[in-house]
């Protein structure tokens, strides 16, 4: 990784921690800074309210040139995670061709943040989910607030 | 056709295996083949002209015609938009290389069109340069300094010259992109135009750059279609539309030497239209005949879902799963039956014949499928051995050549057998696929009638092509006649079905799944 990319991961991190978005923990590593670990409790307003989610962001090495990875630790159950060990999102921002590099990981979690007040239907990675959320929304609040109390507690 | 082709292929084209054996045939029908309209008015006079109601107009191009020929047409809207080649390239490809709707929108409402290309404001005629800024800090890796070189399209978004090439470079090389490269801004839309781009990148990145806009090129051109073969470089033109895809089938000879469907970009299918080839395809891989077996001889447990096949009389069924006791006839639960049996037999009485019927019917179907498919597999499997029926012929030759004393071009008699009997498969392998959708008239029979004769053809060259090399030498008059039947009997049948096809002849039943 170049002493750019370094430098402005410094910088977004320096400015995240200044003026971290409510609800958030950023863990950072200096010696291993390219992984970030967050620590995400589910929106008040969200069916994953009381739920607590680990994230971690990974940045390539042609950040930011590159968007950076993004990965639930802990399972969710939502339209834009993927049901896997993974559980990776890729969507709005996060895609290689929307993103640009004046990004900053700030809005990325601002982005995940609103997902999960608010998934994004028509872009989800879990095609059964979304239906569900479109078709039995009382199911899928059912389901979402089952995993919460299994998996984020 | 140009010599330069024939030496380069690895095919020999039918002419030129007619032509090798005209002697011993009678030319007459091709005369008239010759003399047909083709339907198709060539538009440029250096496309080959057609011969056969199956041969298609088409032009092969090597990709720095290709670039000339967007050059060209740049210049020429240029000129009527007035606007810089560079806007000019950009607001073509924007609209994908549809001349007339772009000169019609930009007349319209100038404005709109630009904005949408990502050109905004007009764009005068002040170049794209590099400036040294004081005070400016860089939004991607935050650098500052009085002599760093920063760059700005016209949308105002400015980043060091660091930033904007690596993002440049990533764009063109990691993500192939070329045509819609848009500013780095947030949020911004503005298309790098490529003279930007030429005042940005290194030298060897600017070829990878045109590269990649020459294959957008191609990409957006309705009658352009890149030779599909693996590291073909070229590009072919031809005019068959795509709801002319029912009608016709485009097969065309890249220079590279690949026949392939224009329409589909597959392997050479003719006869069968590319519609009837992608339903056959789907069926013969979807492994749907097992649930057709399945579906004409099972019935599935109504409790567990169980597949279950009635191999006894009794309709008295117990799934061996769920234990659940259900009658064969009704699906209903046995315990339910109890003395009133006989009444559902009754009840049952018409739809059960229904139900017997239905399965005959799918049986039918099956068996009639299960005949075409043996064919075309085993038409498709010779083809798959063409490479070592190849192989051999090679092989063959030297031997002759030899044992023999022939020449090396006296024994090109076994060379032509061999391609002509690849050629020959592939086409009775997609005949079958051609019948089996090909609903029942009149001409059917004339259509099955040619396929025999071909096959037969076929098979005859196919024996005599096995026989011991000591035999083989005063077999060669009767093996290039053999070799000028199959090639004729071929061309009959595609002339013939294409005819057909074309004058809307054939219905299909396309609804068989």
């Amino acid at each position: 990784m170049s002493t750019g990319a370094k430098k402005r991961i410094m910088k977004e991190y320096a400015e995240c921690a200044a003026d971290t978005p409510a609800g958030m923990k950023i863990i950072f590593d200096e010696q291993n800074m390219t992984k970030w670990e967050v620590l995400l409790d589910g929106p008040d307003q969200s069916i994953y309210a009381g739920g607590h989610f680990k994230l971690e962001i990974t940045f390539p090495n042609e950040y930011p040139f590159k968007p950076p990875v993004v990965s639930f630790k802990t399972k969710i159950y939502h339209p834009n995670v993927s049901n896997d060990d993974k559980g990776s999102m890729c969507l709005g921002l996060l895609r290689p061709d929307e993103w640009k590099p004046p990004n900053k990981v700030v809005s990325v979690l601002r982005l995940i943040q609103t997902l999960l007040i608010e998934p994004d239907i028509d872009d989800s990675i879990e095609p059964s989910i979304a239906n569900e959320y479109k078709e039995n929304r009382k199911e899928f609040d059912k389901n979402a607030k089952d995993w919460v109390k299994r998996y984020a507690k | 056709m140009d010599s330069d082709d024939d030496f380069n292929s690895s095919q020999l084209s039918d002419d030129e295996i007619m032509d090798d054996s005209d002697v011993a045939l009678d030319d007459d029908s091709d005369f008239e083949m010759d003399q047909d309209d083709m339907g198709f008015d060539s538009q440029d006079k250096d496309i080959k002209p057609a011969k056969h109601a199956y041969e298609v107009d088409f032009k092969v191009f090597s990709p720095q015609q290709i670039q000339s020929h967007q050059d060209k047409q740049i210049e020429e809207v240029s000129n009527i938009l007035g606007q810089p080649p560079e806007a000019t390239a950009i607001l073509l490809r924007h609209l994908r290389w549809n001349k007339e709707r772009l000169i019609d929108q930009y007349m319209d409402k100038t404005e709109e069109t630009l904005e949408s290309a990502g050109l905004g404001e007009s764009s005068e005629s002040n170049p794209p340069k590099l400036e040294k800024i004081a005070g400016f800090v860089c939004d991607i890796c935050c650098e500052d300094g009085p002599e760093l070189d920063t760059f700005a399209m016209r949308c105002g978004h400015r980043f060091c010259l660091d930033c904007y090439r690596q993002y440049l470079f990533t764009k063109i090389k990691d993500e192939g992109e070329a045509a819609r490269i848009r500013c780095p801004g947030e949020g911004c839309t503005r298309i790098v135009d490529s003279k930007s781009l030429d005042l940005l990148v290194s030298e060897s990145l600017k070829d990878r750059y045109h590269e990649l806009l020459t294959r957008t090129y191609v990409d957006d051109k309705e009658n352009l279609r890149w030779c599909p073969a693996p590291n073909c470089v070229f590009a072919v033109e031809c005019g068959v539309k795509d709801k002319e895809l029912m009608k016709v089938v485009p097969t065309v000879h890249c220079d590279c030497g690949h026949y392939f469907c224009f329409g589909c970009s597959l392997n050479d299918h003719q006869p069968a239209p590319c519609s009837l080839v992608k339903k056959w395809l789907k069926k013969c891989e979807d492994d749907s005949e097992t649930a057709n077996w399945i579906s004409a001889n099972t019935k599935e447990c109504s409790k567990c879902n169980s597949t279950i096949e009635k191999n006894g009389g009794c309709n008295h069924m117990t799934c061996r799963k769920c234990r659940h006791e259900f009658c064969w006839m009704c699906m209903g639960v046995w315990s339910e039956h109890g003395t009133s049996w006989y009444n559902c037999n009754r009840y049952e009485e018409k739809s059960g014949s229904e139900a017997r019927d239905a399965q005959a019917k799918s049986r039918q179907s099956l068996e009639r499928y299960l005949h075409y498919y043996n064919r075309y597999a085993n038409h498709e499997q010779s083809a798959k051995l063409d490479k070592d029926i190849y192989l051999k012929t090679e092989k063959k030759m030297t031997q002759l050549q030899n044992t023999s004393g022939m020449s090396w071009i006296e024994v090109q008699f076994l060379d032509s057998a061999s391609q002509a009997l690849q050629q020959c498969r592939q086409t009775l392998k997609w005949t079958y696929a051609f019948a089996y959708y090909l609903a029942r008239n009149n001409l059917t029979e004339i259509f099955e009638d040619n396929q025999k004769d071909l096959e037969m053809a076929v098979e005859n060259l196919s024996e005599m092509f096995e026989k011991p090399i000591d035999q083989l030498q005063g077999l060669k008059v009767d093996m290039l006649d053999r070799t000028a039947y199959c090639t004729k009997r071929r061309i009959i049948l595609l002339e013939d079905t294409a005819q057909n096809l074309r004058d809307g002849m054939f219905s299909f039943e396309l609804r068989k799944s």
